[in-house]
């Protein structure tokens, strides 16, 4: 805390930029909030919240396996992220326990399974840093994997962004002029399970959730356009990134967990003063002075 | 014996059963519909009018019976665009970040190429649609700030842009204002002279008496189907809603 006295704001943003472990983690946390920000939109639009909870928490077995066998974490993490929401949509279809219930079992089992795997397994695996995300020691495969799932994901959504708004907002109207809603439905899945992947670096599979849904969320509040609210939504992402980052690095907290921080305080920000949508209205606060 | 050319029937259902899971929501149930005409759709809430359309549009699949839409199957006709589909104003997201504009561009979507960049006819069309339910004014304006009445003319140019020549709207008098209303009633008569195909569900005995040729009473299954003056009796209403006596639905009057 010390440190606060001779700091100048300068100072505050250059002498991290100093270190090479930190540029590192700036960018690519940036990156991996800029991709999620991205897909935010549509799973808060979606509904799809707990959905983006249940498949980030599904990856932890497939991350744990993938270490194992030597392959890409990313593609363990992606099996397994599929894999639980292909399960959440069969016993839904077959049973007769409500979906959420069938969310929250199937994703706490997943869950369930990657932490006695990786007590089993007893590699040299981190948990602390899957669980809660290491942004500042991610290693050069992982730059390259997270920088690879980043452009596809992007790609993918830039793509398909006018059919998945469509898709979100009215998925009969789709189907009825022809545009394949099965296809929309498992690439929306598709891009959900990448990000989770990327993200859980970031901030680590308990926390990665709230990269997913609180830009959105924030930037639901803040606009009535579609495509504002996508640029609304990754930029708060990014500045929360960037925020947590610093204040981790000159405070010394948890990274993971100052960038989720950040994020909510923004939304909270949102929520209080947004100039439509607030609690307090601030357009309307400031006409009141005119 | 008269061969049947399927081709002169815009819809033709035959005999479709839908479940969901088991479940019977409609069964036997048949429906033909030639260009031109006007179709209510009469049911209690649960009787299988959502099924129908949802069944039409291919949005359920049927587990038997067959569905031509013009002659075609379902798939051919979504890919042609040749239904458009006109939701409850309680059946879509009100609150959803999109603007008048950008939901009647949907009805264009499926003409589009793989990024939905709209053309020079595109923007026309939207911006016909858009004047025939006159709702210029209003380009810009997210749906969350259109009235009841206003939102469902937004989606009534988004079947206009389409330029589907089946219309299938789900209860398309309720919610909505006088205005629009009238301008509803005037739209079918438009349609109509277009040779457009009108399927329409709704709880208003009164609509049926003053727009529909024919009319389609059901519950889970055809009840009767025929010309409206034929078939909208007492008797068949009162069996089509379980008994309850068509003094209590529209008055002693009727």
């Amino acid at each position: 805390m010390e440190l606060c006295s001779f700091l100048t704001l300068d100072s505050f943003i250059t002498d991290p930029l100093t270190h090479d472990f930190m540029r590192k983690a700036l960018l690519m946390s940036s990156l991996v909030a800029a991709v999620c920000g991205f897909l935010s939109s549509y799973l808060t639009l979606k509904g799809w919240a707990l959905m983006g909870d249940a498949v980030s928490h599904s990856v932890m077995p497939g991350v744990v396996v993938a270490y194992a066998l030597g392959l890409p974490f990313s593609l363990g993490a992606f099996i397994f992220g599929v894999g639980s929401v292909a399960l959440i949509g069969f016993i839904k279809q077959k049973s007769r326990v409500k979906e959420d219930t069938v969310i929250g079992l199937v994703f706490t089992g997943f869950f369930a399974l990657g932490i006695v795997l990786v007590s089993k397994i007893k590699s040299n695996i981190d948990l602390h840093s899957i669980l809660f995300g290491s942004p500042l020691g991610i290693s050069l495969s992982d730059v390259k994997q997270t920088i690879l799932i980043s452009l596809l994901v992007v790609i993918l959504l830039s793509i398909f962004r006018k059919d998945l708004m469509l898709y979100c907002f009215d998925p009969r109207h789709a189907k009825t002029v022809g545009i394949n809603v099965f296809f929309l439905h498992y690439l929306l899945l598709t891009c959900l399970s990448l990000a989770a992947v990327v993200g859980l670096q970031s901030v680590g599979i308990i926390l990665v959730v709230a990269m997913l849904i609180t830009p959105g969320a924030t930037a639901y509040l803040l606009t009535d356009k579609f495509d504002n609210m996508t640029v609304i939504s990754v930029l708060s992402a990014i500045i929360s990134s960037l925020i947590g980052i610093y204040v981790s690095f000159w405070f010394d907290l948890e990274t993971g967990g100052s960038i989720v921080l950040a994020q909510t305080f923004i939304f909270l920000f949102a929520f209080l003063f947004a100039p439509r949508y607030g609690i307090f209205k601030l357009k309307k606060l400031f006409a009141g002075y005119k | 014996m008269e061969t049947i050319n399927y081709q002169n029937f815009r819809i033709d259902a035959e005999n479709i059963c839908v479940d969901y899971n088991g479940k019977v929501a409609l069964y036997d149930a048949n429906l033909r519909l030639k260009p031109g005409q006007i179709c209510g759709l009469v049911g209690m809430n649960g009787a299988g009018k959502t099924t129908f359309f949802n069944a039409l549009t291919g949005f359920v699949n049927i587990s038997k019976g067959k569905i031509r839409i013009n002659g075609e199957s379902v798939r051919s006709a979504q890919k042609d665009q040749t239904i458009a589909y006109v939701p409850q104003n309680e059946g879509i997201d009100s609150q959803f970040p999109i603007s008048v504009w950008d939901v009647v561009m949907m009805g264009r979507y499926g003409s589009m190429n793989i990024f939905r960049c709209p053309r020079e006819s595109d923007v026309q069309a939207v911006k016909d649609a858009i004047a025939r339910v006159d709702l210029t004014d209003h380009l810009s304006t997210p749906i969350g700030n259109l009235s009841g009445g206003q939102r469902k003319r937004t989606f009534l140019a988004r079947a206009i842009a389409q330029r589907a020549s089946i219309l299938l709207l789900d209860e398309p008098f309720s919610g909505v204002d006088i205005r629009t209303e009238k301008l509803i009633s005037e739209l079918f008569i438009q349609f109509k002279n277009e040779g457009k195909t009108i399927l329409l569900s709704t709880h208003d005995m009164i609509h049926v008496r003053e727009f529909c040729d024919l009319v389609l009473l059901i519950n889970k299954t055809v009840v009767a189907y025929g010309e409206t003056s034929e078939v909208f009796t007492p008797e068949n209403i009162t069996t089509t809603f379980g008994g309850i006596s068509p003094d209590f639905l529209f008055g002693p009057e009727s």
